[in-house]
C-alpha cells in the first residue's frame, strides 16, 4: 500500500540520489503483459491494492478488465495524458507521437518507472541534426506530478497493447477510491 | 483586368473623410488593386478583392501558375501579402519570412530566419502556428512564437528593430498577426492555456517604443477602460466592471488571449478585436465566491478601443462564465449602412466561436442580430437582444450542456459546437457584389470533462478531455455557408467531408474560394455556392485563401500544410468504434487524405 510520495522522490532527484540513466546492459526488466483467469489484464506478478495494481517492486501498473473497463489510475492517467494542456499537445493522441516529440507507445517499452519519472521531471534536451527536442521539466507542475503514476500506468498499458488508443469507456471504468481521493486533494494542497 | 469603378470610388472617399494619420501608407497600398498589402486585405476585414478577370464562369481553366515550398512542417495558417512586385511569405516555427521577386521568376530576394528559443514549442498549446506578417511604411511586422515583435526593412530584410510583448516562461506565446494603425502597430497575446491574463499592447512603428498596453482582465486601470464612458449594452459598464465579475484574484490568471484577426474603422478610429477563455477549461474551478457562475469579465468579449490612446469605447461579453472554450477572438467584418429591423446601421459582423453570428452596431455596441450559423448548435437557445430584460445581451444556457452543473470528472456528452467552434480563427470574407458573408465553417461535436488543475507559472493550466466528433446522425464535419447579417439567415450551404479550416478570399469575379482540410482549394459562385473551381494541392489547408494581380493577371493563392487544432489536437480521444456510443472522431480519417506539408500554390487563367 506504500504510495511513494512525489515531493520525498522530486526531493532524492534533486539531491542525485537517483541513479536516472539505465545503462545499455543494464535493461530494465518490465513484467510482460498477461491475461488473468476473468480475462483481463495486466502485467506478470501485478496484484490488486484496494483499486491500485501494483507489482511486487511498488511499481504500479494497469489493469484492463475484459470488456476493456480501465481501473481508475489507468484511466486516470488517459485523463491526464489526453487533457487539452495535457502531454498530447506535443507526443500525439494516445502516446502515437508527432513532428514535435517520440511516441511514447515505443519509448515506455525499454524504459522504466525510475528513468520516466527522472525525465518527465528534469526535462531532456536533444539535437537531432539541425533539430533541437525539448522536453520540459515538469517536476513543479502539480498536473503531472501528482498524477505521475496514472500516467506511468496509462502509458505502459499502451505501450503493451493491453489499453487501446480510443477514449477509455466512462460507464466502463473502475470508480474512483477513496485513496485517489485523498492523495488528489494532499497533493494539490 | 479592370479595377472595379466602385471599389475605386469607395477608396477615394474613405481617404478623403478620414483623420489625418501621420502614415497612411497602408491605406495608399490598399487603394492598388493588385495588392494584397494586409493579412485581412483592408482594415474593415472584407477579404474581397476587387479583380475580377478570373469570374465564375472562366475559373473552370485555372491552372497552377506556379508553386513555392516553404521548407517548414506544421501548420501554415494566414497567407502570404504582396506589394507591388514584392510578395512577402512567412512560415509557421521557427517563422522564417521570405521576400520574393515577382518580375524575376519569383526568387527570392532576402529571407529572414529568426532565432528562438525550441522550448517555446511545448507552450503552444494548439500547434506551432503563425497568421502572417503585415506591411506599412516600407516595413515588415512579424509577430514570433517567442513574441518578439519585429520590424523588418521591406526592401533588404534587415531588422529595423525588435521588442519583446512577453515571456514563455510564463506561458506567454504569439500566434496572431499584428495590424498597423497609422503610426502604431498592434499585437495580441496568447496564452489563456497557460493561465496567463493576456493583453493587447501597441508599439510606435519606428522606433518600437511601447505606446500602450491593455489587458482583458483586472482593474480599469488595467484594462483601459472608464466606468464612466466605456460602455457595454448601451450603459457605462461602472467601476470594477473585471475585478467583481471574478472569484478573489483569479482574474490574475483571467486568460482572455488575443489572436483573431484585427480591424479598424478610420472614421470612428475605434480598433475592433474579440479576447479568449477564461483560464482554466474547468469551470467549477472559476466559480464566484457563492460556488455559483460569475461573468469572468472581459473574457469572450468584443473591444472597441481608441488605437492611439488604447482606452476602450465599447464591451460587449459574448459568452459569460464559458464552459466550453468558446474563444470570441474571431474577426470583426466591418459593413457600412446595413439595413437591420428597419433602420440603417454601420455593423460589425462576427461569427463566434460559440455558434452565433453577432451582427453589432459598431458604433454604439448595440447587438442588433444573434442567430446560430449552423443549426446543430445546441449549448444555448438564443441570445436575448431586449434591453429591457434582465438577461439582455447573454445566451440562455441549456442546463444538460452545462460543463458546470455536471461538474468534475463527469462527461459531458454530445455539446454542439465542440470546443473549436462553428468557427475558429480561419476568417470569413463579405462581398459588396451580393452583400452576403462567406463562412468557413466547423460541424463538429464533443463530449467535455473537466479535472481539477494546479497553476504553476508556464505551465498548462488547462483541465479538460474532450472528444470531437460530427453531429449524431451525420457524417460530414463542415459547411462552406453564405449568410444573409441583417436577417442572421443561412443563404446557402455547402457539405464538406472536415471542417472548413481555411480563411475564405471573395472577388469581383463573383468568386468565393477556401481549401478544405484534405486539401483542395475550391471556389464557389457566391451567388448559389455552384462550385465551379477545385484542385488538390499537396497538403490540407489551414491558411487562408488571397488575390493580387501582377503585369495584367490575376492571382489566386493559398498556402497548404495541415496542422493547426484541427490537425492535432482532434485525434485525441477518438471515441472507441465498437463503444456504440457515437461516431469515431472523424479527424481520424484525415489521415487517409494528408500528411504534414508546406507549400504556396497560385493558380491563373491559362
Amino acid at each position: 500500500m506504500g504510495r511513494i510520495r512525489f515531493s520525498l522522490l522530486v526531493a532524492a532527484i534533486a539531491f542525485g540520489g537517483f541513479s536516472l540513466s539505465a545503462k545499455a546492459e543494464d535493461a530494465p526488466e518490465i513484467p510482460p503483459m498477461v491475461t488473468l483467469p476473468d480475462g483481463s489484464k495486466t502485467q506478470e506478478g501485478a496484484k490488486d491494492e484496494d483499486g491500485k495494481w501494483v507489482l511486487p517492486d511498488g511499481t504500479i501498473t494497469y489493469h484492463v478488465k475484459k470488456d476493456g473497463g480501465l481501473d481508475w489510475y489507468t484511466y486516470s492517467g488517459f485523463k491526464r495524458y489526453a487533457d487539452v494542456g495535457g502531454c498530447q499537445q506535443c507526443h500525439g493522441p494516445a502516446g502515437k507521437g508527432s513532428t514535435f516529440a517520440p511516441a511514447l507507445v515505443d519509448s515506455l517499452k525499454t524504459m522504466d518507472y525510475g528513468t520516466f519519472l527522472g525525465i518527465v521531471a528534469s526535462g531532456r534536451i536533444r539535437k537531432q541534426g539541425a533539430t533541437t527536442y525539448v522536453m520540459p521539466a515538469l517536476g513543479d507542475d502539480k498536473n503531472v506530478m501528482c498524477f505521475i503514476e496514472d500516467i506511468y500506468a496509462y502509458l505502459r498499458g499502451r505501450s503493451q497493447g493491453a489499453v487501446n488508443e480510443f477514449r477509455p469507456n466512462t460507464r466502463l471504468r473502475d470508480p474512483k477510491p477513496d485513496h485517489a481521493r485523498v492523495y488528489e486533494k494532499e497533493c494539490f494542497g | 483586368m479592370r479595377k472595379s469603378a466602385f471599389a475605386g470610388a469607395l477608396v477615394a472617399s474613405a481617404v478623403l473623410v478620414a483623420p489625418a494619420m501621420a502614415n497612411d501608407s497602408t491605406q495608399k497600398c490598399i487603394s492598388d488593386a493588385n495588392n494584397w498589402c494586409i493579412q485581412q486585405h483592408d482594415y474593415a476585414g472584407h477579404r474581397y478583392s476587387t479583380l475580377d478577370q478570373i469570374n465564375t464562369k472562366n475559373a473552370g481553366s485555372l491552372q497552377v501558375a506556379w508553386t513555392f515550398a516553404t521548407g517548414v512542417l506544421r501548420g501554415h495558417e494566414g497567407s502570404p501579402i504582396v506589394v507591388g512586385n514584392r510578395m512577402f511569405l512567412h512560415t509557421p516555427f521557427p517563422n522564417i519570412v521570405f521576400a520574393l521577386n515577382l518580375d524575376d521568376e519569383n526568387k527570392i530576394v532576402w529571407k529572414y530566419t529568426p532565432k528562438q528559443d525550441p522550448s517555446v514549442i511545448p507552450v503552444m498549446c494548439c500547434d506551432t502556428v503563425n497568421r502572417g506578417v503585415q506591411w506599412a511604411d516600407g516595413k515588415i511586422f512579424l509577430y514570433q512564437a517567442d513574441t518578439n515583435l519585429v520590424a523588418l526593412d521591406a526592401n533588404t530584410g534587415k531588422e529595423l528593430w525588435k521588442t519583446t510583448n512577453g515571456d514563455p516562461k510564463r506561458g506567454e506565446t504569439g500566434t496572431g498577426a499584428p495590424i498597423v494603425i497609422g503610426d502604431a502597430v498592434l499585437v495580441g497575446m496568447s496564452g489563456a492555456e497557460f493561465g496567463v491574463n493576456c493583453f493587447m499592447t501597441a508599439y510606435d512603428i519606428n522606433t518600437g517604443k511601447r505606446l500602450w498596453r491593455a489587458y482583458s482582465n483586472g482593474p480599469d486601470s488595467d484594462i483601459l477602460a472608464d466606468p464612466n464612458k466605456t460602455m457595454s449594452l448601451g450603459k457605462p459598464i461602472g467601476k470594477n466592471s473585471s475585478i467583481k465579475t471574478w472569484n478573489g484574484d483569479q482574474w490574475k490568471l483571467g486568460g482572455g488571449s488575443i489572436w483573431g484577426y484585427y480591424s479598424w474603422d478610420p472614421k470612428l478610429n475605434l480598433v475592433y478585436y474579440g479576447t479568449g477563455n477564461p483560464s482554466t477549461w474547468n469551470p467549477v474551478q472559476r466559480a464566484g465566491p457563492d460556488g455559483k457562475a460569475i461573468d469572468q469579465k472581459w473574457t469572450m468579449s468584443i473591444m472597441a478601443r481608441n488605437p492611439q490612446t488604447g482606452m476602450a469605447s465599447w464591451f460587449y461579453q459574448m459568452t459569460p462564465f464559458d464552459e466550453w472554450d468558446f474563444d470570441g477572438v474571431n474577426e470583426m467584418i466591418l459593413v457600412d449602412n446595413m439595413k437591420v429591423k428597419g433602420s440603417t446601421h454601420n455593423v460589425l459582423v462576427h461569427f463566434d466561436r460559440n455558434g452565433f453570428a453577432y451582427t453589432v452596431d459598431r458604433k454604439s455596441g448595440i447587438p442588433l442580430v444573434a442567430e446560430k450559423y449552423d443549426p446543430v448548435v445546441n449549448w444555448s437557445t438564443g441570445v436575448d437582444l431586449d434591453p429591457k430584460s434582465k438577461t439582455y445581451g447573454r445566451p440562455a444556457v441549456v442546463a444538460a450542456k452545462s460543463t458546470f452543473l455536471n461538474g468534475t470528472d463527469v462527461n459531458t456528452q454530445n455539446i454542439c459546437p465542440a470546443a473549436l467552434g462553428t468557427k475558429d480563427e480561419q476568417p470569413a470574407a463579405y462581398s459588396p457584389l451580393t452583400g452576403l458573408f462567406y463562412v468557413p465553417t466547423n460541424h463538429v461535436c464533443m463530449d467535455y470533462e473537466p479535472q481539477k488543475v494546479s497553476y504553476t507559472a508556464g505551465q498548462p493550466y488547462v483541465g479538460a478531455t474532450l472528444s470531437m466528433y460530427p453531429p449524431k446522425g451525420e457524417s460530414h464535419m463542415g459547411n462552406m455557408i453564405a449568410w444573409d447579417a441583417s436577417t442572421g439567415k443561412i443563404v446557402w450551404s455547402n457539405k464538406e467531408q472536415f471542417s472548413v479550416w481555411s480563411g475564405v478570399l471573395t472577388t469581383a469575379g463573383g468568386l468565393a474560394c477556401a481549401g478544405t482540410l484534405e486539401g483542395y482549394f475550391k471556389c464557389w459562385d457566391q451567388k448559389d455556392g455552384k462550385l465551379v473551381y477545385k484542385n488538390r494541392t499537396p497538403s490540407g489547408i489551414i491558411g487562408n485563401a488571397m488575390s493580387y494581380g501582377h503585369k495584367g493577371k490575376q492571382y489566386l493563392a493559398i498556402l497548404s500544410g495541415v496542422g493547426g487544432w484541427a490537425g492535432i489536437g482532434l485525434a485525441a480521444g477518438l471515441t472507441n468504434p465498437t463503444d456504440g456510443l457515437g461516431a469515431v472522431g472523424g479527424y481520424a480519417g484525415l489521415n487517409a487524405y494528408t500528411s504534414l506539408g508546406g507549400s504556396l500554390t497560385v493558380w491563373s487563367l491559362p
